[in-house]
């Protein structure tokens, strides 16, 4: 009688192997979570030290314009103005994604409503392959035709603004495309048969109907690939000049917090200003990543196709 | 009584296959025209022809002749965009736009170009009215469409195709998604604009066709077995099929 009690109170295999998965997985998300909770202290305890332990105040960081942080100016505290390099970031930002949008758009429209079958077969791999190139490569093809063809138009050292604008351009426009591909795919198939069937053109229903209702999905693919341009930093870096200064016009040598960053790491030593400093641009990085992040999110629950 | 549209001989092929088996049939002008027949029988893709959007599926071909007013739709002359404006059309599914429910209806009028505020919304208005759902959504013309519950949605569905004015309105099943007291409104509205459309609907609920349809037309394996007044056909159908199908003996 005991033997059969015990055999049926015991836990059976299925409820056994049943715990342990959901273990294994409540582990893994946990070192996740712990990672990027560890990731976002590092990064904010470093950046912040420039204020706290160096003293600078944030509104001069964010609105001075001299970037020299290993030397002290006149008076008396290192100059770390971060403004040539946050204007350089949001300008090549903003600029290649109201380049790139158009493109996406067209591109989009054709592989979905246009052409999909040829869309498919050519595109797709066309797009796949753009996002899988390496982003030094990017750079490379930008150092060696794109500036010295903006030298050979607008003279200059054709290192600036422009130039990154036109890297990221390429870069941004698979991200953009591909996204909004999907949300073009997600209009469901009825809303075109019922403008249609209201006596729309098939360019009417496109552009009244299928486009309007995916401007969320739209949105969205433009902040991800503003997102992606924001924390490029290789390609950038190669085309864009590299100096800190606030940009007066599109071909001028300039900087993104990205590039300052990449450029600045070996040359300073570990817990002193000048590598703070840096930080401190990393965590402007990080919280405007999670700005975006915000954003799609926020934009996504207002655009679903809820019925 | 006029005849708005009349099929004859229609045949449509899916590839090669022969799904419509030569369809002879009229649309009597204001009435109101109910196709019934088990699934799979043609009726909807009959439908589907009378506006065109079969043109939309691959591989169909269609053969005889579907004439609104004298003129086949098919003949190469024919716009399309033009035929759509006049033979409305309203879907199984519910489907409004994701837009407010007073662009959902303006959408048409939108589309023909009309520019007069005052007469789009005189329209809309109407067209709202007309399609008994004007009380619940006029304080709420600017909210969402899809926020409004299915037999809503669905009326304001038919309100858009009133808006453009049709001639004829198809409605594939328009009730069929949707729980009886909201089935039974459309059908009250169907019964108070049936003088001034013409409607052909395809339904399943043979009770529906029997209570708002003066004409029924009876589709079994792509063929009009029968077609006739309703009464006639419900209380004294001719073949054995009808009647087997009326009986719920198959189907």
């Amino acid at each position: 009688m005991d033997e059969i009690k015990r055999q049926l109170t015991k836990a059976s295999k299925a409820t056994r192997q049943d715990r342990y998965g959901k273990w294994i997985a409540f582990i893994c998300t946990f070192l996740i979570g712990l990672l990027v909770v560890s990731i976002f202290y590092l990064v904010a305890s470093k950046g912040l030290a420039t204020f706290f332990r160096g003293h600078i105040s944030l509104w001069d960081f964010l609105t001075h314009q001299d970037w020299n942080p290993g030397q002290v100016s006149k008076n008396g505290v290192p100059s770390v103005g971060a403004l040539p390099m946050i204007v350089g970031s949001f300008s090549v930002t903003v600029l290649s994604a109201i380049l790139a949008t158009p493109f996406a758009i067209s591109m989009a429209l054709f592989m979905t409503e246009i052409a999909p079958k040829r869309g498919q077969r050519f595109l797709q791999p066309v797009i796949e392959l753009l996002v899988g190139i390496p982003s030094v490569v990017y750079g490379f093809v930008g150092l060696t035709i794109i500036v010295p063809v903006i030298r050979a138009i607008f003279g200059g050292t054709g290192f600036g603004i422009l130039a990154g604008t036109l890297v990221l351009f390429v870069m941004v426009l698979p991200t953009i495309t591909s996204m909004y591909v999907d949300s073009l795919r997600a209009v469901p198939r009825f809303y075109r048969e019922a403008a249609l069937a209201l006596g729309a053109t098939r360019w009417q229903s496109i552009y009244k109907v299928v486009l309007r209702a995916s401007i969320p999905g739209l949105l969205t693919a433009i902040i991800f690939g503003m997102a992606r341009a924001f924390g490029e930093a290789l390609a950038v870096q190669m085309v864009i000049g590299n100096a800190s200064l606030l940009p007066h016009n599109l071909i001028s040598p300039a900087s993104t917090l990205t590039s300052v960053l990449t450029t600045g790491i070996g040359n300073t030593v570990m817990g002193t200003l000048p590598n703070n400093a840096l930080w401190s641009l990393a965590l402007i990085l990080l919280l405007m990543s999670l700005g975006f992040n915000l954003l799609v999110r926020l934009i996504g629950r207002q655009g679903r196709f809820t019925k | 009584m006029a005849n708005v549209m009349t099929a004859r001989n229609l045949r449509l092929y899916y590839g090669k296959h022969e799904a419509l088996h030569g369809i002879d049939l009229d649309f009597p002008k204001q009435k109101i025209t109910a196709l019934i027949g088990p699934s799979g029988s043609g009726k909807s893709t009959f439908l589907r022809c009378m506006n065109r959007m079969n043109d939309l599926v691959a591989g169909v071909t269609i053969t005889g002749s579907l004439k609104l007013d004298n003129k086949d739709i098919y003949s190469p002359k024919t716009d399309v965009v033009d035929l759509r404006k006049r033979v409305g059309m309203v879907f199984q599914q519910p489907n409004p736009f994701p837009f407010s429910v007073f662009d959902n209806v303006a959408f048409g009028l939108r589309l023909a170009g009309i520019k007069d505020r005052a007469l789009i919304q005189e329209r809309v208005e109407t067209s709202l009215k007309q399609a008994a759902v004007w009380d619940e959504v006029k304080d709420k013309l600017n909210e969402n469409a899809l926020a409004f519950s299915g037999g809503q949605q669905q009326r304001i569905c038919i309100a858009r195709v009133l808006a453009v004015q049709p001639e004829i309105i198809l409605m594939d099943e328009p009730t069929s998604a949707l729980d009886p007291v909201s089935a039974g409104k459309i059908e009250d509205l169907l019964l108070s604009i049936q003088d001034k459309f013409t409607i052909a609907i395809v339904t399943h609920n043979m009770q529906q066709a029997s209570r708002i349809s003066d004409q029924t037309a009876f589709f079994l394996d792509g063929k009009l077995v029968e077609v006739g007044s309703t009464k006639q056909l419900f209380m004294a159908p001719q073949k054995e099929e009808t009647s087997d199908y009326l009986n719920g003996k198959f189907g």
